[in-house]
């Protein structure tokens, strides 16, 4: 082998890369295939990842200046179309295709990244009707946040005026599509926050492609949205349009037009309302009067009313009855304490001493004295003693003590 | 009395129009509910019959704020 001939790695690599780089096919490569093992790398933002069909595979990377254009999120397993070039990093000696551009197969790449964003919030519980703010029934200030200049703020002016002209409309205009249109939004809904300057707010657009109506895909529109105090409607473009807000709003409203009507209820709805407030407050008194006249009838009615002589004659034959059960009662005790009166006297009279007197008996006592003589111990000879006899009294001289 | 806005005067309908068809409030008090709707409810007409809409926008309450505010 001559010298000549032998090659470095690197002379080989290089060669084999310009072979490549000069092929035009290999210059501009439509791809199909099944995407595999990628890799966000976090800090460069370029994407790694590998292209395989049921046979063969091949390594693939797109750089940051693409993939943050990128608005889907690649995952594995998903089917793509690429668009690149194929060639040599020489220092691994690997050949790989350098994407510029990445769709998912079969649906829109705006398609997908909007079913991505939609069962993430989901499953967050954005959507969750228990998350839904209550939208007051008579809103006096409502908030529009649109652009001023489409057709949608001019829809929602007139169809108020007209409708439900109480309440002040309180409009802060904002980009309703493109770059930037998401953020002017945000910061309209933080600002009416803050403010407090509505009690409902309508956020919307007119009708548009998916690429117009992007804004309101925006992660950070939608968690705005759920975090405001004040309730929001959402109407975005057509009623066969859905965007992320129209999830996450308390209301979607399927056009701007449709929200100006859902927004509050119609003049000539409130009159209507205020009719049959005025009919069921007026049936009420009425019906209150009539029963209570009802029941002033029937109490004239009844017997006392219409002879009031009555209630004094039951009252009066009550009281003789009273009187004379008063009258028996009292005769009763005097009869009773008489009977009682006349026993105890005779048995009063049965233990006197008079009685005994009467039978013969006398009672002896010193002359002047009560004290009883009841044995000669008690008298001395010349004594004077008091002689009590039933009818008269003795005074005796004692003669002798035997 | 401040004139009251035209939501808190047909809530305060609403409740009259409900306690005057419960039945349960006495003659007298009924007497001063009717008064009272009466009153609400040609508040609340009148409101409607004669309100323009107003548009303001948003930075000019937020300017009203500021100089409320003194700065």
């Amino acid at each position: 082998m001559k010298n000549d001939f032998i090659l470095t790695v690197s002379q080989l690599n290089c060669y084999i890369k310009s072979l490549l780089d000069s092929n035009n096919v290999l210059a501009n490569v439509f791809l199909r295939g099944e995407i595999s093992n990628f890799t966000n790398h976090y800090k460069s933002g370029h994407f790694y990842f590998s292209l395989k069909d049921q046979n063969s595979v091949i390594k693939a990377i797109m750089f940051s200046s693409y993939a943050s254009k990128v608005k889907f999120k690649p995952e594995d397993g998903m089917n793509v179309i690429v668009r690149g070039r194929v060639t040599v990093y020489e220092a691994s000696g690997q050949y790989q295709l350098y994407v510029e551009d990445i769709q998912p197969y079969g649906i829109g790449a705006l398609n997908l990244a909007f079913e991505q964003l939609k069962s993430k919030l989901k499953a967050e519980g954005l959507f969750d009707v228990s998350n839904k703010k209550l939208l007051p029934r008579f809103p006096s200030r409502i908030g529009v946040v649109t652009s001023d200049t489409g057709a949608a703020i001019q829809d929602i002016k007139q169809i108020l005026s007209r409708r439900y002209p109480i309440a002040e409309l309180v409009i802060c205009p904002t980009l309703v599509q493109g770059e930037g249109a998401a953020k002017q939004i945000i910061e309209a809904i933080n600002k009416f926050n803050e403010l407090e300057a509505a009690d409902v707010l309508i956020i919307g657009r007119g009708g548009g492609s998916i690429e117009d109506l992007w804004a309101f895909n925006s992660e950070d529109l939608a968690r705005t949205i759920a975090s405001s105090k004040i309730p929001i409607i959402s109407a975005v473009g057509h009623e066969t349009d859905f965007t992320i807000c129209d999830f996450v709003a308390d209301l979607r409203a399927p056009t701007p037009s449709a929200a100006a009507e859902l927004v509050a209820p119609s003049k000539d709805e409130l009159k209507k309302l205020l009719g049959t407030y005025i009919f069921s407050i007026e049936l009420s008194l009425k019906s209150m009067i009539t029963s209570s006249r009802a029941k002033i009838d029937s109490l004239m009615k009844c017997h006392e009313f219409i002879s009031p002589m009555s209630i004094i004659q039951n009252k009066s034959i009550m009281l003789d009855l009273s009187v004379r059960k008063l009258n028996d009662a009292f005769k009763n005790i005097l009869y009773n304490n008489k009977k009682k009166f006349i026993s105890l006297n005779s048995k009063l009279d049965m233990l006197s001493p008079l009685k005994v007197l009467s039978r013969g008996y006398s009672i002896v006592t010193k002359k002047g004295k009560n004290k009883l003589i009841s044995n000669k111990n008690k008298v001395k000879l010349d004594d004077i003693i008091q002689v009590r006899l039933s009818d008269g009294e003795l005074d005796c001289v004692v003669k002798e003590i035997r | 009395m401040k004139k009251p806005t035209f939501e808190i005067a047909m809530k305060k309908l609403e409740i009259i129009v409900n306690k005057l068809e419960s039945g349960n409030e006495s003659l007298e008090s009924s007497l001063k509910l009717f008064e009272e709707g009466m009153k609400l409810s040609s508040f609340c007409y009148n409101t409607l019959e004669s309100a323009e809409q107003r548009i303001i926008k948003l930075t000019d309450i937020e300017l009203k704020k500021k100089l409320d505010a003194g700065e």
